[in-house]
C-alpha cells in the first residue's frame, strides 16, 4: 500500500513495516495468503493486516472461525499445497490450543517424510507484556518453540529487522515461528527502505559495540538494555547484541563477542528458568569458558505466571534491573 | 436397499415476552411471577448501571480493557435464576457478570479483575463458581468435569457454563459436548450467541443455521430462545436445571442475543458492523420490553425508575469505590500462588527481586537468607 504522509516523513513503526512485508509479498506472489481471527475486514485486533482484504480480497485475507487449532492446522495443509500461509493467532497464549499443530505436527513433516512433504509458512503471533492487557495476552513463550526441532524463532525489535525478517521468512522452506513484541507495535518510528530487501534468519545484530560485556537480548527487552546503557557510567563499555533470530541461533556473533569481553548479561521477559537465556549461558561456558571473568548472569522474568497489569512492572526486566545486573558483573 | 431416515431432529425456538412487553399468556403461565419479574428488572437496571461505569472508568484511564455485556443481561439474570446459589457451579466466559453477582461474587471483584488486579478472581469461599475466563472456549471442559463430580458422588448439583457464539468454534467446545453427553453429566451449555466474535459475524463463524443443533451432533436436548427475554431464557434454564438435576444428563441453550457495545473498550465495531443493524437490535434491548412489561401492568412507573436510576448509581459509586480502595498488591502477591509451597529457588527470587544470581547464592552476596516459606493462605 502506498505509504502515508506521515510514514514518508516520520518513518514506520513495527506494525506498519510489517504490513508493508506483507503487502507487498503477497503482491509479488499469489502463493500467499494471510488468516486468521479478524485478521480481514478488521485489519487484526493491532492492526497489522490493515487495509490487505481491501487490496486482495477475502480469498486471500481471511477472516477465518475462533479456532486457533483450526487455523494451524489447516494453514499446514495449505502450504503442503503449494500455498504460502501466513496465520496470525491473535496473542501469543493463544497457541495453546494450536500446540499440536505447530510442534507436534508443522514442525514434524519434513523430517518424517524424509524431505518429501515440507510446511513452508510463517506464523505471526503478537508477543510479551507490558501492555496491560488481561490474562494470556503477555506472555514470552519463545523457548518452547525454540526447543522444537524443525521451527525457526524470530523476534524482530526494530521496524527495519521486522520487514526483512518477515520477508525471509515468507521465503523460507520451513516452517517459521514470527514473534512481533506487542510493546513496540508503535512506540517508536524509523527509516525503513520502501523497496524488498531482506534480513537472514540467524544472524544477530551488534546494536552498540563495546570491550567490557556483552548484554544479550531480543524482542521488546532490546529497548529497554537500550535504556539501561544510557544510565551506565560513561567509562563503562558494553556490546549490546539483538539476536533477532532465537532459532537456529547465531553463536558466533555471542561468542566473538564475550571472547572479547569476557562478560555477559542476558536479558529476556520469559521466566529464568529453561528460558532461552539458559541456552545462551551454556553455549558460553562451552565455547568461551577460558574467556570468563564473571559468571553469566540473566536478567529474566521470575519463574512464576505473568502477573495481571497492576503488577506487571515488577515482574518485567526493566533498565534499572539491567544496569545492577551489568554493574555487579563487572565488579565480580 | 430401502432408504430410511437414520436420524431426524428439530430445533424449537421459545420466545415468551415479545420485544413490545406483550407475553404469550399460555407460555407465561408457567413462566415467571410478577413480583420475581420486578425484582430481576431492578437488579438488572443495576447492572446495566455498573457496565456503563465499567466503560466510563476505562475511558478515563482507571481500568484496563473492559468487555461490556450491555444487552446481554437477560441471559445472565434468567439462566443465573434458574440455579441454586451456594449449590451449583457457574462456570464463565466475561459477558455474564450479573449471573456472577447473583451469586454471591461482591460486585467490586469483577472490576478488579479489569483493572489488572488478580484479587478479583479470588473467589470467595462458599461462592460457587470459577473466575472469568479470557482462553476462549476452554472453560466447558471444566464445567464438564465439574459436573461430572457432582455425578460422581451422587450430588443433586449441576454446572452451568457460558459462552459465546465463537467459541463453538474451538476444538475444546466439542470434546466437552462430547465428555457431557457420553457421561450423561449435569451440565447446561449455555451459549450466549451475540451474532459476533469480535469482528466475525456469527454466519461467517459457522455454517449452520443455529448454534443449537450442534448439540443435536451429541444427542443433547437444545433450544434456541430469545436471548432477550428474561422470561424465555429462565424457563429454557428452569428446565434443563431440573431436568440435570434429577439425572437427566447434559442439555444445550442457545440465547440469541446482541452485543450493543464494541466488543470491549479496545474495539471499534464501527469499523466492521452496520449501524443500521444495531440500531435494530437497540429497540430489542432486554430491559425495554420489560419496563413495558412492568408499567402496562401497573407495577412500575417513571417514579419507580426515578428511583432505581439513583439506587443503582449509588450501588455502582459503592462498587467503584470498593476497587479503587483497595490497595496496591504487594509485589510478593507475583509469587504467593505459584505452588502450594514455595520452591527454594523462587523464594530466593521472591526475596531478592531478581533473576540474577551474582555466582553466589543469595546468603554470600549479603542478601537476606531465604527462611520460613511466604504465608500465604
Ligand atoms: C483461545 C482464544 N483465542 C482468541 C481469543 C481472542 N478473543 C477474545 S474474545 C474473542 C471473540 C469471542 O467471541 P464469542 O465467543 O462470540 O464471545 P463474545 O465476545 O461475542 O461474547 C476472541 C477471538 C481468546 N481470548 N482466546
Ligand atoms: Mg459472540
Amino acid at each position: 500500500m502506498p505509504r502515508t504522509e506521515q510514514m514518508i516523513a516520520q518513518g514506520l513503526t513495527l506494525v506498519d513495516a510489517i504490513n508493508e512485508a506483507l503487502y507487498q509479498e503477497m503482491e509479488r506472489d499469489s502463493r500467499v495468503v494471510c488468516l486468521g481471527e479478524d485478521v480481514g475486514l478488521n485489519g487484526g485486533v493491532f492492526r497489522v493486516t490493515e487495509g490487505l482484504q481491501k487490496v486482495f480480497g477475502p480469498e486471500r485475507v481471511i477472516d477465518t472461525p475462533l479456532s486457533e487449532s483450526g487455523i494451524m492446522g489447516t494453514a499446514i495443509g495449505l502450504a503442503m499445497a503449494g500455498m504460502r500461509p501466513i496465520p496470525e493467532i491473535q496473542f501469543e497464549g493463544f497457541l495453546g490450543p494450536a500446540y499440536d499443530q505447530l510442534v507436534n505436527h508443522a514442525a514434524r513433516y519434513r523430517t518424517r517424510s524424509r524431505g518429501a512433504v515440507t510446511v513452508p509458512m510463517v506464523v505471526r503471533v503478537p508477543v510479551g507484556g507490558g501492555i496491560h492487557a488481561p490474562e494470556l495476552h503477555s506472555d514470552s513463550p519463545e523457548a518452547i518453540y525454540a526447543h522444537t526441532p524443525g521451527l525457526k524463532v524470530l523476534m524482530p525489535a526494530t521496524p527495519y529487522d521486522a520487514k526483512g525478517l518477515l520477508l525471509s521468512a515468507i521465503r523460507d522452506p520451513d516452517p517459521v515461528v514470527f514473534f512481533e513484541p506487542k510493546r513496540v507495535y508503535r512506540s517508536y518510528r524509523e527509516e525503513v527502505p520502501e523497496g524488498d530487501y531482506t534480513i537472514p534468519i540467524g544472524q544477530a545484530k551488534v546494536l552498540a559495540e563495546g570491550t567490557d560485556l556483552t548484554l544479550v537480548t531480543w524482542g521488546a527487552s532490546v529497548h529497554q538494555c537500550n535504556d539501561a546503557l544510557d544510565t551506565l557510567p560513561e567509562d563503562v563499555s558494553v556490546e549490546l547484541i539483538d539476536l533477532r533470530t532465537i532459532a537456529p541461533l547465531d553463536v558466533e556473533t555471542i561468542v566473538q563477542s564475550v571472547e572479547k569481553t569476557g562478560r555477559c548479561v542476558i536479558v529476556h521477559e520469559a521466566p529464568k528458568t529453561a528460558g532461552f537465556g539458559a541456552e545462551i549461558a551454556t553455549t558460553i561456558q562451552e565455547y568461551c569458558f577460558l574467556h570468563l571473568k564473571a559468571p553469566v548472569q540473566r536478567v529474566a522474568g521470575f519463574d512464576t505466571v505473568m502477573p495481571y497489569y497492576k503488577l506487571e512492572q515488577q515482574y518485567l526486566p526493566d533498565a534499572a534491573k539491567v544496569s545492577e545486573a551489568v554493574m555487579q558483573c563487572l565488579a565480580y | 436397499m430401502p432408504i430410511k431416515t437414520a436420524y431426524q431432529a428439530k430445533v424449537e425456538y421459545l420466545q415468551i415476552m415479545d420485544e413490545h412487553g406483550v407475553v404469550d399468556e399460555k407460555l407465561a403461565k408457567d413462566a415467571m411471577s410478577d413480583q420475581d419479574i420486578l425484582e430481576l428488572y431492578q437488579y438488572m437496571g443495576k447492572c446495566r448501571v455498573l457496565d456503563e461505569t465499567a466503560f466510563k472508568l476505562q475511558r478515563s484511564k482507571r481500568m484496563g480493557t473492559y468487555p461490556q455485556n450491555k444487552g446481554q443481561e437477560a441471559c445472565a439474570i434468567g439462566a443465573g435464576f434458574s440455579l441454586k446459589q451456594g449449590v451449583d457451579y457457574l462456570v464463565p466466559c466475561y459477558r455474564e457478570n450479573a449471573a456472577l453477582w447473583m451469586h454471591g461474587l461482591p460486585m467490586h471483584y469483577i472490576f478488579l479483575h479489569w483493572m489488572g488486579d488478580e484479587r478479583g478472581n479470588q473467589i470467595p469461599k462458599g461462592v460457587c463458581q470459577l473466575p472469568l475466563c479470557i482462553p476462549i472456549g476452554t472453560q466447558m471442559l471444566h464445567a464438564t468435569g465439574i459436573a461430572w463430580a457432582f455425578k460422581m458422588r451422587k450430588e443433586a448439583r449441576v454446572a452451568m457454563t457460558f459462552f459465546g457464539d465463537g467459541a463453538t468454534s474451538e476444538g475444546d467446545f466439542h470434546e466437552a459436548m462430547n465428555f457431557a453427553s457420553a457421561f450423561q453429566v449435569p451440565c447446561i451449555f449455555f451459549c450466549q450467541n451475540n451474532q459476533w466474535a469480535i469482528s466475525v459475524p456469527r454466519e461467517q463463524q459457522m455454517n449452520s443455521a443455529t448454534v443449537a443443533q450442534k448439540a443435536l451432533a451429541y444427542d443433547m436436548p437444545c433450544i434456541q430462545v430469545d436471548g432477550n427475554d428474561l422470561l424465555a431464557v429462565h424457563k429454557a434454564a428452569k428446565d434443563f436445571v431440573e431436568r440435570a438435576r434429577a439425572g437427566g444428563g447434559p442439555a444445550f441453550i442457545e440465547a440469541v442475543t446482541y452485543r450493543l457495545a464494541d466488543h470491549t473498550t479496545a474495539d471499534d465495531a464501527r469499523r466492521y458492523r452496520d449501524p443500521q443493524e444495531v440500531e435494530a437490535w437497540v429497540n430489542k434491548d432486554p430491559m425495554i420490553r420489560l419496563r413495558k412489561y412492568l408499567t402496562a401492568k401497573g407495577l412500575w412507573n417513571d417514579a419507580k425508575q426515578a428511583a432505581l436510576d439513583e439506587a443503582a448509581k449509588q450501588n455502582a459509586t459503592e462498587v467503584v469505590r470498593a476497587a479503587e480502595g483497595i490497595e496496591k498488591p504487594a509485589v510478593t502477591d507475583i509469587f504467593d500462588y505459584t505452588y502450594a509451597e514455595m520452591p527454594r529457588e523462587l523464594e530466593i527470587q521472591r526475596r531478592t527481586m531478581r533473576t540474577s544470581s551474582l555466582g553466589q547464592r543469595p546468603e554470600q552476596a549479603g542478601l537476606n537468607a531465604p527462611g520460613v516459606a511466604a504465608n500465604h493462605e
